[in-house]
């Protein structure tokens, strides 16, 4: 990128605003995603809509792309920067705008954090529940963007279904409102929910209106051990039949169970082969009622130790043990990989005999985790990034895996997004058609591909390293 | 060429690429940074240090002004290492880079100065660290520091200093050491053989806290040997890049405590526990002090970790009931975060009969002191100390505990600043007195 529309970003944004010194480039180069990494052209926290949209306009002109970024904790790469791009940061725009007790909703700035979020509408007495692994670092608008989910989406669902109305910067500059604090709203195309997952592909989000619900008056959390993983399965697809639905039912195995204990030092057995960690919620004796009947059917599937947790702040300990399971990981070895390949539910036994495969296979070490009850599992690969045999294995067993996934009516991703690490598995999903329609949608909004450019898939001309973008660039024909 | 080879020969001081490829740039850690926390700048983060050392150590970076600046910047309050569950050794690492700014003459001369001088000459120095906290005594003794303060003398020099002088502690009128046997025995029986570091700065200006442990240990049954010839832990000098000098007081500590025959080795100083337990990671590639080192780290025990251990005998201590002032307590990083120790002080305070314990809201963010930080990087230390003042007026509390002299200077210092009205005390001193 030359000085000259350097300048003028700076110009933009203010020199306080704006950063490109090697070191700030550096620290942006990477997000929560392992192996993909690039630096940016430059950095920038920009201040308000008008100049998000100066700077789209700008992209337009001079031809460069924009990453927009919270805290960059994503798992896919949505946030690595790509070639001749800049990063725009909004976790500076980080106030809760109105919290309105009528309507129960609360209206932010993308850079809110969501465990700040949850626990300043917690007082009170509301609830937001999409609860992702990070929920104490990530932001509101990366949620928004990449549709998170969490624990709890199996009874209280994901993000998506909290957001009612979202602002943006399209990407030719304007300004969209799309959504609003209407319960039932048909007016034209679902803009609100096209966007959310759009991976900052189709606009930068500025504002975001979510919904609330009422915090659940009680809760119990259950901690089962099982000596076989099979078991374990078999419970969960059992506590599902028997029509309950817990808030949240989530499954480490034995590896994974062994770094969440040297992290945490909670005493969880290490000899085990998997456990599961079950929370009910509600209202009155229906909460014990399903506690009850959880405990039953754990017993019946050869749970060896079924214990209850005594109050809040121990069920607290348990569930951010759990949270801390991807990166407890990395203690084993220098790169941990997570994937998060999903199944219908029904088939999450036949999914983790396929995971266990795929490490012997592939003789590769596989650490499994997962929201169990919605059938969205963390398979792991530990490995070593700086050795390229051993990064090969992982890739051949993910190959596998995401095959034996999609052959089992499931997706390659269920929550973290596609982003850089999955596109080239997308159209194993979509089909030819679905992902052709999605090229067209993108191409349609954004006509020089600016936002994110090669995110999700890559626009045509396909090719190796980066187009050249001046003419002197183009090397000559003879040469 | 020279300085390039000077450069990768100091390269060598960081830790190799199987430590620093631990971080898988998660981002866990972001949310308890307080440095991140201020600029929101990733480079101000436990992750993009951690990013910028690799780089360097990799020769992919060259060392800048910015590197250094992020270097020093950082509390090295190790907030981040109890948020990492990958267990990545943060603050190894960033004392590592110190080492090389400061070889690399990237840190100002003046902190360098002070760092150096002061910490190897004085406080280094049992002998010097006495005379020099003599002097400051006779200063604080005739006034002299109030006189300086009234008349707003040291503003006319710089207005910093004239904060500065103000954080430093009131001298104790006599140094533990003179106070404190090197065999103090119980009333009653030898219930426990301990042994007890009596710390450089807790030595002249917090010889009383030093006198009340003693007190306490031997209410409880111990039989505590305080060596004369022990000397500082290292501590601050580790933390600012000098390690090597922070070694050779490690193996003189080691020669010394060896002589006893002791089952626990007793620290009421955070950061002093802290380092000595660390002992055994820094001298494991010592052929001749490995073995000796890592049977001295074990025997290492903050005083709050063993008196909890010992909770029902302490307990049976107290009186039936108190009348007690409302108390928190504030977490000494280098307790919670180093040495891992957040229950034990809590259910020592709550098992006193008649407590009213209010939980301080974010009790484990760093109050600013950090070692020598406050000193050399006042303004931002008074950032963190503002927002640790406003969470301790929130709790409503007369009363603070905390188990470090650095946190219990600087919140001294900043209730007085802020205008709050507190008791700062050590959780052993606020002990000794309901013992009496």
């Amino acid at each position: 990128m030359d000085a000259l529309v350097k300048n003028k970003l700076k110009s933009i944004v203010g020199s306080e605003n704006f950063y490109d010194s090697y070191e700030d480039r550096l620290v942006y180069s990477y997000d929560g995603t392992p192996i993909f990494n690039q630096i940016p052209e430059a950095v920038l926290f920009p201040e308000d809509e008008e100049q998000i949209s100066q700077i789209v306009r700008l992209a337009n002109q001079e031809k460069f792309g924009i990453v927009p970024r919270g805290s960059g904790t994503g798992l896919s790469g949505g946030s690595i920067p790509t070639d001749n791009s800049i990063v725009l940061v909004l976790t500076k725009w980080n106030k809760i705008l109105e919290i309105d007790n009528s309507n129960l909703t609360v209206t932010v700035q993308p850079g809110v954090i969501t465990g700040v979020l949850q626990k300043e509408v917690e007082k009170i007495g509301l609830f937001y529940p999409p609860d992702p692994g990070s929920l104490n670092v990530c932001t509101i608008g990366g949620n928004v963007a990449n549709n998170a989910g969490g624990l709890r989406g199996l009874k209280y669902g994901v993000t998506k279904n909290y957001v009612l109305g979202v602002e943006m910067i399209l990407p030719d500059g304007r300004f969209l409102r799309t959504g609003g604090k209407n319960m039932k709203d048909v007016a034209g195309y679902n803009l609100r929910d096209f966007i959310v997952g759009s991976e900052g592909t189709l606009g930068i989000i500025t504002k975001v209106l979510l919904k609330l619900i009422p915090k659940p008056a009680k809760s119990i959390t259950i901690l089962a051990f099982f000596d076989k993983l099979i078991d374990s399965a078999k419970a969960v697809s059992e506590i599902i039949a028997a029509k309950i639905t817990p808030a949240m039912m989530e499954f480490l195995d034995n590896t994974t169970i062994n770094c969440v204990e040297d992290y945490t030092k909670i005493g969880l057995p290490r000899n085990i082969d998997a456990l599961l960690l079950i929370e009910v919620d509600g209202k009155g004796s229906e909460v014990q009622d399903d506690a009850e009947t959880i405990k039953f059917i754990l017993k019946k599937n050869n749970a060896t130790n079924i214990q209850v947790a005594l109050d809040e702040s121990q069920a607290n300990i348990l569930k951010s043990a759990r949270r801390s399971a991807f990166s407890a990981l990395a203690r084993k070895k220098p790169t941990t990989i997570l994937e998060d390949a999903t199944v219908p539910r029904s088939e999450l036994p036949l999914m983790i005999e396929k995971i266990i495969n795929a490490s012997k296979m592939f003789d590769v070490i596989i650490g499994n985790f997962g929201h169990a009850g919605d059938g969205n599992l963390h398979p792991t690969a530990l490995t070593d990034e700086r050795d390229p045999k051993e990064l090969d294995k992982v890739h051949r067993a993910f190959d596998y895996i995401f095959d034996e996934a999609i052959k089992l009516g499931g997706t390659i991703t269920g929550e973290h997004g596609t982003g850089l690490a999955k596109k080239q598995f997308l159209e194993k999903v979509t089909g030819p058609v679905g992902i052709d329609i999605m090229m067209r949608i993108k191409k349609a909004i954004d006509l020089n591909n600016i936002l994110n450019p090669g995110k999700i898939f890559s626009i045509s001309p396909k090719c190796e390293g980066s187009l050249p973008n001046k003419r002197e660039h183009i090397a000559n024909f003879n040469e | 060429m020279n300085n390039h080879s000077a450069i990768s020969k100091l390269l060598k001081v960081l830790p190799n690429d199987d430590i620093l490829q631990q971080c898988i740039h998660c981002g866990m850690c972001l949310s308890n940074c307080p440095t991140y926390d201020l600029t929101k700048l990733e480079r101000s983060s436990p992750r993009g240090r951690i990013r910028m050392i690799r780089s360097v150590a990799r020769g992919e970076m060259e060392l800048s002004k910015l590197f250094a600046e992020e270097m020093n910047f950082c509390l090295d309050c190790q907030a981040c290492e109890t948020a990492c569950p990958a267990g990545v050794k943060y603050g190894r690492m960033v004392e590592a880079a110190r080492v090389l700014v400061d070889e690399s003459g990237f840190t100002p001369k003046i902190y360098l100065f002070l760092k150096r001088f002061a910490l190897r000459k004085i406080i280094a120095s049992k002998l010097t660290l006495k005379i020099v906290s003599r002097l400051f005594w006779i200063y604080q003794k005739l006034a002299l520091n109030k006189f300086l303060r009234k008349t707003g003398l040291l503003k006319l020099f710089s207005k910093k200093l004239y904060e500065i002088e103000k954080l430093s502690p009131i001298i104790s009128n006599q140094f533990s050491d003179s106070l404190i046997k090197e065999e103090e025995l119980p009333e009653g029986e030898i219930i426990f053989n301990t042994a007890f570091h009596f710390g450089c700065l807790m030595n002249t200006m917090f010889a009383d806290i030093n006198v009340d442990t003693i007190k306490v240990l031997k209410k409880l049954g111990c039989k505590v040997i305080t060596p004369k010839a022990q000397v500082c832990c290292g501590s601050l000098m580790a933390h600012n890049g000098d390690i090597e000098f922070a070694l050779k007081l490690a193996r003189k500590n080691i020669d010394t405590f060896i002589k006893y025959d002791y089952d626990y080795l007793i620290s009421n100083s955070a950061g002093c526990g802290a380092f000595m337990k660390d002992y055994a990671h820094l001298l494991e590639d010592d052929p001749l002090y490995a073995e000796k080192a890592k049977i001295f780290s074990s025997k290492v025990k903050d005083v709050t970790e063993f008196l909890s251990a010992e909770i029902n005998l302490l307990k049976s201590k107290f009186k039936e009931s108190y009348e007690l002032d409302a108390i928190t307590y504030h977490d000494a990083c280098h307790l919670v975060h180093s040495q891992k120790i957040s229950i034990q002080p809590r259910q020592i305070i709550k098992s006193i009969p008649g407590i009213k314990f209010i939980e301080l809201e974010e009790a484990t963010w760093c109050c600013g002191s950090a070692g020598i930080y406050n000193i050399i990087r006042y303004d931002d230390a008074l950032l963190q100390l503002q927002r640790k003042i406003k969470n301790i007026r929130n709790t409503g509390a007369k009363i603070v505990l905390t188990g470090n002299p650095g946190c219990i200077g600087q919140i001294k210092y900043g209730a007085e600043k802020f205008n709050l009205n507190i008791e700062v005390l050590h959780p052993v001193s606020y002990i000794k007195k309901l013992l009496e």
